[in-house]
C-alpha cells in the first residue's frame, strides 16, 4: 500500500528530495487526508504543507483537489503554483 | 497537434512552415512567442532555470490544446516550450495556430498561452543580484485564464 511522492521546485527545496516512496495509512483517502498525514510529520515536511501554504498537487498526472481520490500505486505530486510561459 | 518540451531553442520561421505542411486550407495563422526579459520585480535579471514536470507537463499542454480545438474552428495548435538555462533575450514559447480566418486563430492562441499559464506545470527560479528566487504566480495570470470559462462561440 505504497504511493510515490514528488515534489517539485520550491517544495523539492524545502522538502530536500525530489520524491519519496509513502506508506498509505488507512486513514488516508484522498489530497486532503494525505497533505494532513504529510503536514503532521513535522520538521521540513511540517513547514512545507503548513496550512496556507500555496500548494499545488497532481494525482497520476492530472491536476487534482482536496478531494481527489488517493489509492495504493498512485503518483501524487505536490509543487507551487505554476510560472511557465 | 504538437507539444514538444525542450532545452534547445527553435526557429519561428522553420516551425511555421514545418507546421503549415503546406495546406491550401489554412487561411490564417496565429503565433505568440514569449520571451526572457532582463527585469521582473523591479530587479534585474541574468537568467532563469524552467523546471517541469516531465510526463505531466506535456499531458497538460496536449489537454489545453485538445480543448482549444474543441471550442473554436481551428484546423491544428503546435506548442513548444523550453526547459533548462535561459538568459535575457532567449524565446522561452511557442504558440501557433492555424485556421481558416483569424478569429478562430487568434482566440485560441489566447486561450493557449492563458491556460499554459495557470495549468501546466512549469517553474521559473531567477538568478539576480540578490541571489536565485523563485518566480511567484501572478493573480493577472489567474484572471486571464478566468476570462475563458464562460462558454464561447464557435
Amino acid at each position: 500500500m505504497n504511493i510515490r511522492i514528488l515534489y517539485f521546485a520550491r517544495l523539492r527545496e524545502d522538502m530536500g528530495t525530489a520524491g519519496e516512496m509513502f506508506e498509505l495509512p488507512a486513514e488516508v483517502s484522498d489530497v486532503k487526508s494525505l497533505r494532513a498525514q504529510l503536514a503532521a510529520r513535522g520538521g521540513a515536511s511540517a513547514h512545507a504543507f503548513a496550512p496556507g501554504k500555496a500548494v499545488r498537487v497532481s494525482v497520476n498526472q492530472d491536476l487534482a483537489r482536496d478531494n481527489t481520490p488517493v489509492k495504493s500505486g498512485d503518483e501524487v505530486a505536490f509543487f507551487p503554483p505554476v510560472t511557465g510561459g | 497537434m504538437t507539444v514538444r518540451v525542450q532545452r534547445e531553442d527553435f526557429d519561428i520561421g522553420a516551425e511555421i512552415a514545418a507546421f503549415r505542411r503546406a495546406d491550401p486550407g489554412i487561411g490564417a495563422i496565429a503565433s505568440f512567442i514569449g520571451l526572457v526579459r532582463d527585469m521582473n520585480e523591479g530587479e534585474a535579471v541574468a537568467g532563469m532555470t524552467l523546471e517541469h514536470y516531465p510526463g505531466m507537463t506535456e499531458k497538460a499542454l496536449a489537454g489545453i490544446v485538445a480543448e482549444a480545438k474543441g471550442r473554436w474552428d481551428i484546423i491544428d495548435a503546435l506548442v513548444v516550450h523550453r526547459v533548462g538555462e535561459l538568459k535575457p533575450l532567449d524565446q522561452i514559447v511557442l504558440v501557433v495556430v492555424t485556421g481558416a480566418h483569424r478569429g478562430a486563430a487568434f482566440a485560441a492562441c489566447e486561450f493557449i498561452m492563458d491556460y499554459l499559464k495557470t495549468q501546466a506545470p512549469f517553474w521559473k527560479k531567477e538568478r539576480t543580484a540578490q541571489g536565485a528566487r523563485w518566480v511567484e504566480a501572478r493573480a493577472t495570470d489567474d484572471q486571464a485564464a478566468e476570462r475563458w470559462s464562460e462558454p464561447q462561440p464557435k
